[in-house]
C-alpha cells in the first residue's frame, strides 16, 4: 500500500459515534475502500461489475441542441410539490425538493414560491418602480433604467418565515425535507442597491421606514426599516444570471438578505418612505407571532441560524452498510455559517462537518461528513453556528422558548407558527429505512 | 455617505475632476405625488393618508352580504375552507391560535387590506365609503366598536384594538 492509499478501516478512525469520519478523511487522497470489509459492513466495495457493452445512445446520433435546455426525461420526478394543484381561488405554494438536489444554488425553476393571489402576468416594458413619500424628489424607474445602474451580484437565501412550520407539531410529521423545509431556497441575485435609489430621490431625515408594495392583485406590502434599506437591500432584476422567475418576482423584487421571505416584496412597484411602519396585513397578522404565555411579537425580521441534513433523509433508503456521504444545508440571516456539527448517535457525540466552497453571508452553505454505516439503527442530526456566535437551538431548548402544538399536526401544509429553526433528526433502521424523529 | 461611497467618490473626483462628486446616474423620471395617487393607497395607524368618506356597521352589513359573505361566511362565521372568519378570538394563549381582526394592533390594518386587496376576485373596486362601512361592520361584529358607530378618517385611527400595545419587538437595534 502506498502512502496515498489510506486503508479505510485502520487509518480513518471514527471521530464520533456510529461511524462518522473525519471531515478531511476523504478529500483528494485516493482512498482504498478495501478495509470496509473488515468493519463487518459487507463486501459492497468489492462486488464484481458486469462486462461493458455499448448502449443504444452510444450507437446513434441524439437530438440537436434546443434553445432552452430541459432536464433529462429521467429527472422528471425532480419537481416542486404544490399546495394548490387544482388552481383553486386562493394562495399557492411550490416547495423546493431539497432531498433530490445538491450544491448550494437552487435551480431557478425549483426555487420555492408562494403566490397569495396567483402569478401576475407583468409586461416588463410597462412595469415601473416609484420611490416617493418622505423624499426630496419622487421618481419612477423602468426595468431598462435599473439595468443601466451600477449593480451588485450576491448569493442570498430567501426563506418563508413559515418554513419548517410542521415541526411545531408535538409529534414528528413523517415528511420529506421538501415538505418540511421546502419554503427556503438560495439564488445568485443581481440588482441595484436600494441605497442607490435612495440617493437618487434624496431621503428626508424624518424617514425611518419604507413600505414596499407589489404589482400583484393584492398589492401585497410590508414595512422595512430604512436602516436595512441603506445596508444591503437590493432591487433584484436577475436570478441565477437570467431575469427573475415569475414566481420569484418578475420583473423585479425587493431582496432583504436574511429577513422573512414575505418582506422580500415580489413584482415590487412602489417604495414609500415613511416616519412609521404601515402595519400592513401581513406584518400585523401573519408574520407577527404568538409565543408561549400569550406573548406577541412584531417585526421579527431575522431568519435565524438553521441546518438540516438533505442526504440521507426521509424518502431515501440506504442500500446496505458501507460508505455514504452525509450532506445538508446550513444558513443564517445573521451572516456566514461558522461551523456545522453532525451526530449519528442522536446527539451523544458530534463530528465537525466540512463546509463546501465559498461561504457567503445570508446564503446556503453545503456541509458534508463522510460516514461508514455499520448497518445498525442510528439517528442523524446536524447543528449549525453562525459567525455572530448564534447556535441552532436543540429541540428541548427550542420548545421551551417557542412551544409546540398540543395535538399532532396532521396537515404538513399548515402553519401552526413560524420561525422554526431547531434541529431536524432522521432515524435510520437496520433495513436502511428513514423516519423523521425528535432527538 | 458610507466609507465605500466616499472612497469611490474621491476616486472619481481624481479621475474626472470635482464635477464627478455627488454625481448619480439620474435615470429615473421625476413624478409628482398627484400623479402617484392611483397607487398611493396605504393608510397608516395614526390615520395618515386616510381618504375622505364614512360608513356605519349597518351599511357595511349590506355590502358584506353582497361582496364578502361568499368567501368569509354569513355574518362573519363559517367561511369557505382556507378563508378567514371575520369574528376572531380575544385570547391568544396557544401558539397556533387562529388570528383574525382581533389580533391586529391597529384598525388601520383592516381598512388598508380591504381597500387594496378585497374582494379577492375584484380588488380595488370598492368605494372608500364601502371600505369604511365594511371596516365598521367587521369591528362591530367583534364588539370592538358599537353597532351605531361611524367610521371615518377621524374615528377609525382612534379605535382601541384589544391587542394594542401588547406586541414586543425582538430586534429593536434593527429599526
Amino acid at each position: 500500500m502506498t502512502k496515498r492509499e489510506i486503508r479505510f478501516q485502520s487509518d480513518v478512525p471514527d471521530v464520533a459515534g456510529n461511524g462518522l469520519l473525519d471531515r478531511r478523511a476523504l478529500l483528494g487522497r485516493g482512498i482504498l475502500f478495501a478495509g470496509a470489509a473488515a468493519t463487518g459492513a459487507g463486501t459492497a466495495a468489492s462486488a464484481a461489475a458486469e462486462p461493458l457493452k455499448n448502449d443504444p445512445w452510444s450507437l446513434t446520433m441524439g437530438t440537436v441542441s434546443p434553445p432552452r435546455q430541459e432536464p433529462s426525461r429521467f429527472e422528471k420526478h425532480v419537481v416542486r410539490t404544490l399546495s394548490n394543484p387544482n388552481n383553486e381561488l386562493r394562495n399557492s405554494h411550490g416547495r423546493t425538493p431539497h432531498h433530490l438536489i445538491n450544491g448550494t444554488v437552487t435551480p431557478s425553476a425549483l426555487h420555492f414560491s408562494i403566490c397569495h393571489s396567483g402569478l401576475p402576468d407583468i409586461d416588463p416594458e410597462k412595469h415601473q418602480l416609484v420611490v416617493h413619500g418622505l423624499v426630496k424628489q419622487p421618481k419612477t424607474f423602468s426595468l431598462a433604467d435599473l439595468d443601466r445602474y451600477p449593480k451588485v451580484t450576491r448569493m442570498a437565501f430567501v426563506e418563508c418565515a413559515g418554513n419548517s412550520a410542521p415541526m411545531f407539531s408535538n409529534e414528528p410529521v413523517q415528511a420529506t425535507c421538501q415538505a418540511l423545509h421546502g419554503l427556503s431556497s438560495n439564488s445568485e441575485w443581481t440588482g441595484v442597491l436600494v441605497s442607490t435609489l435612495f440617493e437618487e430621490v434624496g431621503l428626508d431625515p424624518k424617514a425611518t421606514w419604507f413600505l414596499a408594495e407589489g404589482a400583484d392583485s393584492l398589492a401585497l406590502h410590508r414595512s422595512v426599516p430604512v436602516k436595512k434599506g441603506l445596508d444591503d437591500a437590493m432591487i433584484a432584476i436577475y436570478q441565477n444570471g437570467e431575469r427573475l422567475m415569475p414566481g420569484n418576482g418578475y420583473p423585479m423584487r425587493l431582496l432583504l438578505p436574511g429577513y422573512q421571505g414575505n418582506m422580500n416584496i415580489k413584482h415590487v412597484r412602489r417604495l414609500k418612505l415613511l416616519d412609521q411602519p404601515s402595519m400592513s396585513f401581513y406584518e400585523a397578522k401573519t408574520y407577527s407571532q404568538i409565543m408561549p404565555g400569550e406573548k406577541l411579537v412584531k417585526f421579527n425580521f431575522v431568519m435565524q441560524v438553521k441546518s438540516f441534513i438533505t442526504h440521507p433523509s426521509f424518502g431515501h433508503s440506504l442500500k446496505g452498510p458501507g460508505y455514504y456521504e452525509i450532506s445538508g444545508i446550513a444558513y443564517s440571516g445573521n451572516g456566514r455559517i461558522a461551523k456545522v456539527m453532525v451526530s449519528a448517535d442522536g446527539g451523544k457525540s458530534w463530528a465537525q462537518a466540512a463546509l463546501q466552497g465559498a461561504i457567503h453571508p445570508q446564503a446556503f452553505t453545503r456541509f458534508t461528513v463522510p460516514w461508514r454505516w455499520d448497518g445498525q439503527p442510528v439517528t442523524l442530526l446536524s447543528r449549525a453556528w453562525d459567525e455572530g456566535g448564534n447556535a441552532q437551538p436543540m429541540r428541548p431548548e427550542f420548545v421551551a422558548a417557542r412551544g409546540q402544538t398540543e395535538r399532532p399536526v396532521t396537515n404538513p401544509l399548515g402553519f401552526p407558527n413560524q420561525h422554526y429553526n431547531s434541529i431536524t433528526a432522521w432515524s435510520v433502521d437496520n433495513k436502511g429505512e428513514i423516519k423523521h424523529v425528535y432527538a | 455617505m458610507s466609507t465605500r461611497n466616499l472612497v469611490l467618490s474621491l476616486a472619481l473626483s481624481v479621475a474626472f475632476g470635482s464635477a464627478a462628486f455627488a454625481e448619480t446616474p439620474g435615470l429615473g423620471k421625476n413624478i409628482s405625488e398627484a400623479d402617484i395617487k392611483a397607487w398611493n393607497i396605504d393608510v397608516l395607524p395614526d390615520g395618515t393618508n386616510m381618504p375622505p368618506g364614512s360608513g356605519t356597521p349597518t351599511q357595511g352589513a349590506a355590502v358584506y352580504a353582497q361582496k364578502c359573505a361568499m368567501c368569509h361566511g354569513e355574518n362573519g362565521t363559517n367561511p369557505r375552507p382556507g378563508y378567514s372568519p371575520m369574528i376572531g378570538i380575544k385570547k391568544f394563549d396557544k401558539i397556533d391560535a387562529p388570528k383574525t381582526v382581533t389580533y391586529y394592533e391597529f384598525a388601520s390594518t383592516l381598512f388598508d387590506v380591504i381597500r387594496r386587496s378585497m374582494p379577492f376576485q375584484l380588488p380595488k373596486t370598492l368605494t372608500d365609503d364601502e371600505v369604511y362601512a365594511l371596516s365598521a361592520y367587521i369591528l362591530s361584529l367583534n364588539k370592538i366598536i358599537g353597532d351605531n358607530d361611524v367610521m371615518n378618517a377621524q374615528t377609525l385611527p382612534k379605535v382601541k384594538m384589544p391587542n394594542a400595545g401588547k406586541f414586543t419587538i425582538p430586534y429593536p437595534d434593527r429599526i
